[in-house]
């Protein structure tokens, strides 16, 4: 979202002159709030060029991005309602303090402004709603993919098996083993555990799911920047539940293919520690480049 | 017009000597033991519901002092999955729910609806030793070998069963939740009776105070809920114990079995401890603003669609299982939002163009209605399922309900400021009570919202030590603070009790308040009422205080009911 040139402060804020002679009260109230309203909607249209994250990050998936989107959507609908609330507490509390011992007037009843009130919110939440159902959709879906993770979560580490190699990461609690994926790639997940129910929950994907004993856990993420990035058990699995981490290293599909060759070509991987970093793409010729390890998930 | 009944004198006032004579030969443990009058129990439940929350406060106070530094040491890992369960535990179990529906809706509704006692004063009792020995039950887990439960309060299998959490701690949890589960339907179904069945001579439905209503509709939660969650109990009992496998996958069992089965519970629980808050806080924001409650009628309502609408919306809090429907369930949630959110229109409204007294009651519930306000917003975050994918298990979702718990705090000690008087007879100190809220409500505020950032940030719930990522420290430092703001604010509550102990006589109506209750002695006599006043709307006192002053508006002929009442 980009600023408009053409804003002018001066012309959107109009404020208002003294009051005229004779106004009544209700006028120079109206006229208050008027003020009230308008100036903070100025500042934030003046300051909102983009909108701010509140508190989310971007993260590093395709659906991060749009999980991102709908949390600055629904934090927007928030503040307006809340501020506007919250505004109308405020207000009441210091408007309406007591002043004398006189009965205020008894009314209970305002039918339009409570089928308001009512329809309102309503519409309101049939929007998130919708909001909400492109993006679960979008996360959801199940695209087809050409790389297969088993992950497999237990007391209290992870497993990390790639269907059609001889690949496997394992590790426990602080040892923190880090799951290999490729950069710009439909990646499938398979998540199981072994004993009790654990928390697959990575930062950067802005996403969580449970590893279910019993239950296979499907889910499809693509990650659009390279990197590592942290991941940790979420939900209490008992006494090390704080330190079963784990770690997700995106790499690109040549450093990926690599990666999974050292497993499955002993030579070639002792070949490229000696080599070390520098040699990445020679090892990737040496190495088929086009291995598809998918055993047909989907 | 229709006819007016003649004025339901009850009995002439019995000899003051006779009554206090009486009781003075009752007096003693003994008496309090077999006592069956409501407010005798109802004073037990609120006070030990009151012990139970600062023993779950002071849990709390252990648990933040741990997370105050990354490698916190003050426990260990094993006592802190035990803190933080019992401290769940303790405070939704024995604190929040007995407080308010067996605490105050005790005492209160049968005042309310000017009824002598609760439909059966037996089982009444019954219900307060069976929470008290529940309670004793599922705390005594800390003097066993293995310790206390150590599951979280959800208890989810198959961490639960005796392979993962061997030993006695478990068991006892699972005893002690049976135990006040029992309590808990017994009292929905005395306050379904007493409501339905003991009201006053003109206490029609729509005539009854809005705390009444929600105490009706918590109890009909009650009755359809907490039977599940015995149930549940008992199959995790089996599993444990009998060799059954009904939430183990070896045995062909199914461990989301138990997140239904729990949530079918938890979330109707959910609205189980707010309704009773909601009503209290009602009561006080009308009191204390000089006006009857804004759109009483569409505030039933909405209590009703609220209380029809948490029976559907369960597996919101399994969305990241993977396994349930997540589109029905998203709908359902956000549904809630809307008559929440009336009821939110509703209490500003009755407090427009009042006359405000902030006394330390109405604070509180403004304090309520701020809190309430942020918890509610969050939780409509939560309701999406992407967005709950990003924050479910993380400090977010720590925020938000503490939020919420935090706003039905206010609300508790609103109405022990509000009620106090009239169930103790003598008035609380206002200016130690002013002392508290400060520090609540603003403990409350610095303590839940580094909370927030800390979820959006990636920090998991229930970690006892965050050693990769210490830059979490300083906010989980100033979450820290907050929570000991909060726990000075006990400490002058407890002093305030102390302070004013039997130092002012309330009278028997110190906030010129609206409902029934506020027409007889503080504290009540015997069965209650001597006399009662005509009821010709849901506020029978202010009608008979200020007769020039009824309800005016929508559905109301001021002149045809002054007719009325100068007929009689």
């Amino acid at each position: 979202m980009t600023c408009g040139p053409t804003f002018e402060y001066g012309r959107e804020v109009e404020l208002p002159a003294l009051p005229p002679q004779g106004s009544t009260d209700r006028a120079r109230r109206w006229r208050r709030i008027r003020r009230a309203l308008v100036l903070p909607a100025a500042a934030v249209a003046l300051s909102g060029c983009t909108l701010p994250n509140f508190g989310a990050s971007k993260g590093v998936t395709t659906s991060s991005r749009s999980v991102y989107h709908l949390w600055q959507g629904f934090s927007v609908a928030a503040i307006i309602v809340g501020g506007f609330t919250l505004l109308l507490i405020i207000w009441a509390v210091f408007r309406y303090g007591r002043k004398s011992e006189s009965i205020p007037k008894q009314s209970q009843y305002h039918l339009p402004l409570e089928w308001l009130y009512t329809v309102v919110p309503i519409l309101i939440v049939f929007g998130l709603f919708a909001a909400t159902l492109v993006v679960e959709n979008k996360e959801t879906a199940n695209p087809k993919t050409n790389v297969t993770i088993d992950v497999l979560a237990f007391q209290w580490g992870w497993k990390f098996t790639y269907p059609g190699s001889n690949a496997l990461v394992y590790g426990q609690t602080t040892q923190a083993p880090e799951m290999v994926m490729p950069v710009n790639t439909n990646v499938h997940i398979n998540l199981r555990s072994s004993d009790v129910i654990h928390g697959f929950y990575v930062h950067a994907f802005n996403f969580s799911r449970y590893a279910l004993p019993g239950v296979l856990n499907q889910f499809t993420i693509r990650a659009v920047n390279t990197g590592t990035f942290f991941g940790q058990c979420t939900q209490l699995c008992g006494l090390y539940h704080s330190l079963m981490w784990f770690r997700v290293k995106v790499v690109t599909p040549s450093q990926y293919q690599a990666w999974l060759a050292g497993y499955n070509n002993p030579t070639a991987a002792s070949a490229a520690r000696a080599a070390g970093t520098a040699t990445k793409q020679q090892i990737s010729s040496i190495v088929p480049s086009k291995r598809t390890t998918s055993k047909g998930d989907n | 017009m229709t006819d007016v009944l003649p004025r339901p004198v009850v009995h002439e006032e019995p000899d003051h000597e006779v009554v206090h004579e009486e009781h003075h030969a009752r007096t003693g443990i003994l008496n309090w033991m077999t006592s069956t009058d409501h407010k005798v129990i109802g004073m037990s439940y609120t006070v030990t519901s009151v012990i139970m929350m600062i023993i779950g406060g002071a849990f709390a106070e252990i648990i933040r002092a741990q997370l105050a530094s990354p490698n916190g040491t003050l426990v260990s890992l094993a006592q802190y999955n035990e803190l933080f369960t019992m401290h769940g535990s303790v405070m939704i179990y024995l604190f929040a729910g007995p407080f308010a529906f067996g605490g105050l809706a005790n005492i209160i509704v049968p005042l309310q609806i000017g009824a002598p006692d609760m439909a059966f004063p037996r089982l009444n009792a019954l219900s307060y030793w069976l929470y008290l020995f529940g309670s004793l039950t599922m705390l005594s887990g800390f003097f066993t070998a293995g310790g206390a439960a150590n599951f979280g309060w959800v208890a989810y299998a198959p961490l639960s069963n005796s392979l993962n959490t061997p030993g006695s701690g478990a068991d006892l949890w699972i005893g002690g939740l049976l135990l006040t589960g029992f309590s808990a339907i017994f009292t929905g179904v005395n306050l379904c009776a007493t409501i339905f069945y003991l009201r006053a001579p003109g206490m029609t439905m729509f005539r009854m105070p809005i705390f009444t209503w929600n105490m009706l509709v918590t109890a009909i939660l009650i009755l359809l809920a907490f039977p599940v969650l015995t149930a549940g109990l008992i199959m995790l009992y089996c599993d444990r114990h009998f060799g059954t496998h009904i939430f183990s996958v070896a045995g062909g069992g199914v461990p989301v079995l138990w997140q239904h089965i729990f949530w079918f519970w938890g979330h109707p629980e959910v609205y189980i401890l707010a309704l009773p808050f909601f009503g209290m806080v009602t009561e006080i924001i009308a009191v204390f603003s000089r006006k009857p409650v804004f759109g009483y009628k569409g505030m039933i309502f909405a209590t009703l669609s609220i209380a029809a609408l948490s029976l559907g919306v369960w597996a919101h809090h399994m969305y990241t299982t993977g396994v349930v429907l997540l589109p029905f369930f998203a709908i359902m949630s956000l549904m809630i939002a809307v008559p929440t959110g009336i009821k939110m229109f509703n209490w500003i409204g009755t407090m427009w163009r009042g006359q405000i007294w902030f006394s330390t009651a109405m604070l509180m519930a403004v304090g309520f209605l701020i809190t309430f306000l942020i918890g509610g917003l969050t939780g409509i975050f939560l309701a999406s399922p992407p967005l709950d994918f990003f924050t479910h298990d993380t400090y977010f979702v720590v925020a938000h309900f503490h939020s919420i718990v935090m706003a039905l705090v206010l609300g508790a000690f609103g109405g022990l400021y509000y009620w106090g008087p009239k169930i103790t007879g003598y008035m609380l100190n206002e200016t130690y009570g002013k002392i508290q809220f400060w520090f609540l409500f603003i403990g409350t505020q610095v303590f839940t919202i580094p909370g927030y950032i800390l979820g959006l940030d990636g920090m998991p719930r229930r970690v006892a030590i965050y050693p990769h990522d210490p830059q979490w420290q300083t906010l989980n430092q100033i979450s820290t603070l907050g929570a000991i703001l909060i726990g000075i604010s006990t400490i002058v509550f407890v002093a305030n009790i102390a302070v004013s102990w039997k130092k002012h006589p309330a009278g028997d109506n110190p906030w010129d308040a609206h409902t029934l209750e506020w027409f007889t002695t503080s504290p009540p006599p015997h069965h209650n009422y001597y006399r009662l006043p005509q009821i010709r709307s849901e506020r029978p006192t202010w009608d008979y205080n200020h007769p020039d002053h009824k309800t005016a508006g929508h559905g109301h002929h001021p002149q045809a009911h002054d007719e009325e009442v100068t007929v009689t």
